[in-house]
């Protein structure tokens, strides 16, 4: 509890820098990165951060220490080669960019890893830290890194900001962009370049290995929950900036612990949470319309009884009080079911009920007369429009009268030209 | 005088890895027409508008419109991609993508205008979209999702529409709507080139046809195109002779012209 005390209250003024850190570097990810998911280039996050690691050795044996500026320079010229490479295997071969993607990803971490090898041997104290490049630590975020974060963090936005409807139209339909003149490649080249700042700049936080997951993950997780890119552009960043604090409180109070797959637990959590819980396409959420539809059908086939009852003893008025059984003889309901489905309808002032018998109120007989009518109304329609047989009629009408709406029935009438309630049934 | 040639293709040859797509492909069009380029599949339809719009570098020859190079007048040409060429689960609204229509190279920075935004309303009324304005294109129709495509080419307001099959997959309804406001800009002296697939409506569709097989097979008005001979050539098969040597280009990357014949 203490470290979570230290940790946001801040005592500690390290924790400061790494969260401005995480902040910075996670919303430069996750903003581009979704640019990057929208042109469904998610495997080549994976490619260049994969690609940074010889970039980084390299600019580590030129500076001869650890100098953020010589790293990511080192980092971003590698980064930019992996992409070109794989460019140029897709366009001169017959290889597929997903092949071309493994190849090239293999190839330049083999060789980050020989370098990497070389440096730990051969150079002294100075390089200790270096293999945190493998899984990141955010702990050692100081305040100069901040300070090149910020700058990385705030060119990302302007040159999203600035360059949003290009990139928007290339993303999403690149010949037409070509067509009316835009310099698509200059603005495929923009995109790349910025992706590959924003992981150039992730990767001592978070690693090489996991960092692509910050580039894909919130964007793939936001596009769940909106569709409108604005808004999952703002949702995309406060995923990963969650889960890139998350992440490095962990391993700031389990002291040594490496960050990057903290971060990329809690970023999995959320989008766990948002293919269970988000409106429309979540799972939650489509037990529920599933439930509200059983709880719908239900309560109109005991509205529909009703109708049907009064219209076997040929009474004109829907206001009988009728015992359960005179309305399980009419339909053949679950017991349990049927009292759920009449206490709902009490309560939105459908039904009511005397002693142990139930009577529609006047509204519930209006709404009885209706599914009645929208029910025979189909079963008319299917026959008159479609071949079918007068015995399957009626299993045809059983669903469909539950989902037409009021414009659906308008139209239903004039086509058959019926109205009121037609006697016929199936 | 002479009549107004809209698009001009010269001695076009366009290949993919080696192999020819389109082949020595030289004709010029008239203005102000309904054109529809007709040919079986594999053909290279889509290549040839691809390789008007500039979308494909051509491996040789070259294109005109209007008599100018393409890059003078792109602000008079729209196109309208294949349906299919597009991810329609994209977060866009059908406002945000006829919008698009109004993007210039040189307004690439700037925010929309109210102009700009009265063209699109106007656009998107004219294919009937109006109360679906801003709905998300994933919610679409197919039908719909043409006619959202066929909306920002209006909203471009150019002189010439090249659309790559704008028939395929929508009703009746929606074909025959889409028709009257070709029509309608026909009457307004635009021009517009049509890929088709449907052989049987094309003579009620076009005023001019360029039937296309790698190679030009024919082209001109209703009459001069459609006769048993140029559909044979170009659907029945009598081209196995072109596309055997079309593999053997390919298998071979045998130099498609010889380099110092000039043309
Ligand atoms: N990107 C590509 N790479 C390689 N080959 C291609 C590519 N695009 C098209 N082709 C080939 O070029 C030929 C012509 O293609 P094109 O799309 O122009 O034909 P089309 O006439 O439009 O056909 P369809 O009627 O099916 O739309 C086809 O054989 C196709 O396989
Ligand atoms: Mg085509």
């Amino acid at each position: 509890m203490n470290t979570f005390l230290d940790f946001i209250s801040f005592r500690d003024p390290n924790v400061i820098y790494v969260v401005l850190g995480m902040l910075f570097v996670n919303t430069s990810s996750a903003l581009i990165g979704t640019f990057a998911f929208l042109r469904k280039r998610a495997l080549i996050g994976d490619a260049i951060a994969h690609s940074l690691l010889p970039g980084l050795c390299l600019g580590f044996l030129v500076a001869g220490e650890k100098n953020l500026i010589f790293l990511l320079i080192g980092a971003f010229v590698t980064g930019w080669l992996s992409t070109f490479a794989v460019d140029i295997i897709v366009n001169r071969t017959k290889v597929k960019q997903d092949a071309a993607i493994g190849i090239v990803l293999s190839t330049f971490f083999a060789l980050g890893i020989v370098l990497l090898t070389y440096i730990q041997q051969n150079a002294g104290g100075e390089q200790a830290g270096l293999d945190h490049f493998l899984f990141g630590q955010a702990a050692a975020i100081n305040r100069s890194d901040v300070w090149v974060f910020g700058v990385i963090v705030v060119l990302i936005i302007a040159v999203v900001g600035i360059f949003y409807r290009s990139f928007v139209v290339v993303c999403f339909n690149p010949d037409f962009a070509r067509s009316v003149g835009l310099p698509v490649r200059t603005i495929e080249f923009l995109i790349t370049s910025m992706t590959v700042l924003a992981i150039a700049s992730g990767i001592q936080a978070l690693g090489v290995i996991l960092m692509s997951a910050l580039i894909i993950t919130p964007g793939a997780a936001a596009r769940l929950w909106s569709h409108r890119l604005p808004r999952i552009l703002l949702l995309a960043v406060i995923f990963s900036v969650v889960s890139g604090i998350g992440g490095a409180y962990v391993s700031y109070a389990k002291a040594g612990m490496p960050t990057g797959p903290w971060v990329v637990m809690f970023l999995s959590i959320i989008v766990f949470l948002s293919i269970m819980l988000a409106p429309n396409r979540g799972i939650v959420s489509r037990i529920s319309r599933a439930r509200r539809n059983e709880r719908k059908i239900l309560q109109e086939n005991i509205l529909k009884a009703y109708y049907q009852y009064h219209e076997k003893k040929q009474t004109k008025k829907l206001d009988q009080l009728l015992t359960i059984d005179q309305i399980l003889s009419i339909r053949n309901f679950d017991t349990s079911d049927l009292m759920k489905g009449i206490k709902k309808l009490k309560r939105e002032g459908f039904m009511l009920q005397e002693g142990t018998t139930y009577a529609l109120t006047t509204p519930g007989q209006k709404e009885s007369k209706r599914v009645a009518r929208l029910h025979r109304l189909w079963e008319q329609y299917l026959l008159k429009r479609t071949q079918i047989d007068t015995d399957h009629v009626h299993s045809g009408a059983e669903a469909i009268e539950h989902i037409i709406t009021p414009e659906l029935e308008k139209e239903l009438e004039k086509e058959l030209g019926i109205e009121g309630i037609p006697d016929e049934d199936y | 005088m002479k009549k107004e040639v809209s698009v001009e293709v010269h001695n076009l040859t366009a290949t993919y890895g080696g192999r020819p797509v389109l082949w020595d492909i030289d004709f010029s069009l008239p203005a102000g027409q309904i054109i529809g380029i007709i040919g079986p599949n594999g053909s290279g339809k889509t290549t040839l508008l691809k390789a008007i719009m500039g979308i494909l570098e051509p491996s040789s020859g070259y294109v005109k419109v209007f008599d100018k190079p393409l890059d003078e007048v792109r602000e008079r040409v729209a196109y309208v991609p294949q349906r299919e060429s597009v991810d329609w689960d994209f977060p866009a609204s059908v406002f945000d993508v006829v919008m698009m229509g109004r993007y210039r190279k040189s307004n690439l920075l700037k925010r929309t205008n109210k102009a700009d935004v009265e063209i699109v309303e106007k656009s998107i009324e004219k294919v009937g979209l109006t109360e679906f304005k801003n709905r998300q294109i994933s919610q679409l129709s197919g039908g719909q999702q043409q006619r959202v495509f066929i909306a920002r080419a209006l909203a471009q307001k150019a002189d010439i529409y090249l659309m790559d099959e704008p028939f395929v997959g929508v009703d009746a309804a929606t074909e025959s709507s889409i028709l009257s406001i070709l029509q309608e800009m026909r009457k307004e002296g635009k021009t517009v080139l049509i890929i088709h697939h449907d052989l049987q409506t094309v003579s009620e569709y076009f005023d001019y046809l360029v039937l296309l097989n790698t190679r030009l097979v024919a082209k001109g008005t209703l009459q001069e195109v459609l006769t048993k001979e140029n559909l044979s050539n170009a659907y029945g098969g009598q081209l196995t002779l072109l596309a055997k040597v079309v593999d053997i280009i390919k298998k071979t990357e045998f130099p498609i012209r010889e380099k110092d014949v000039d043309l």
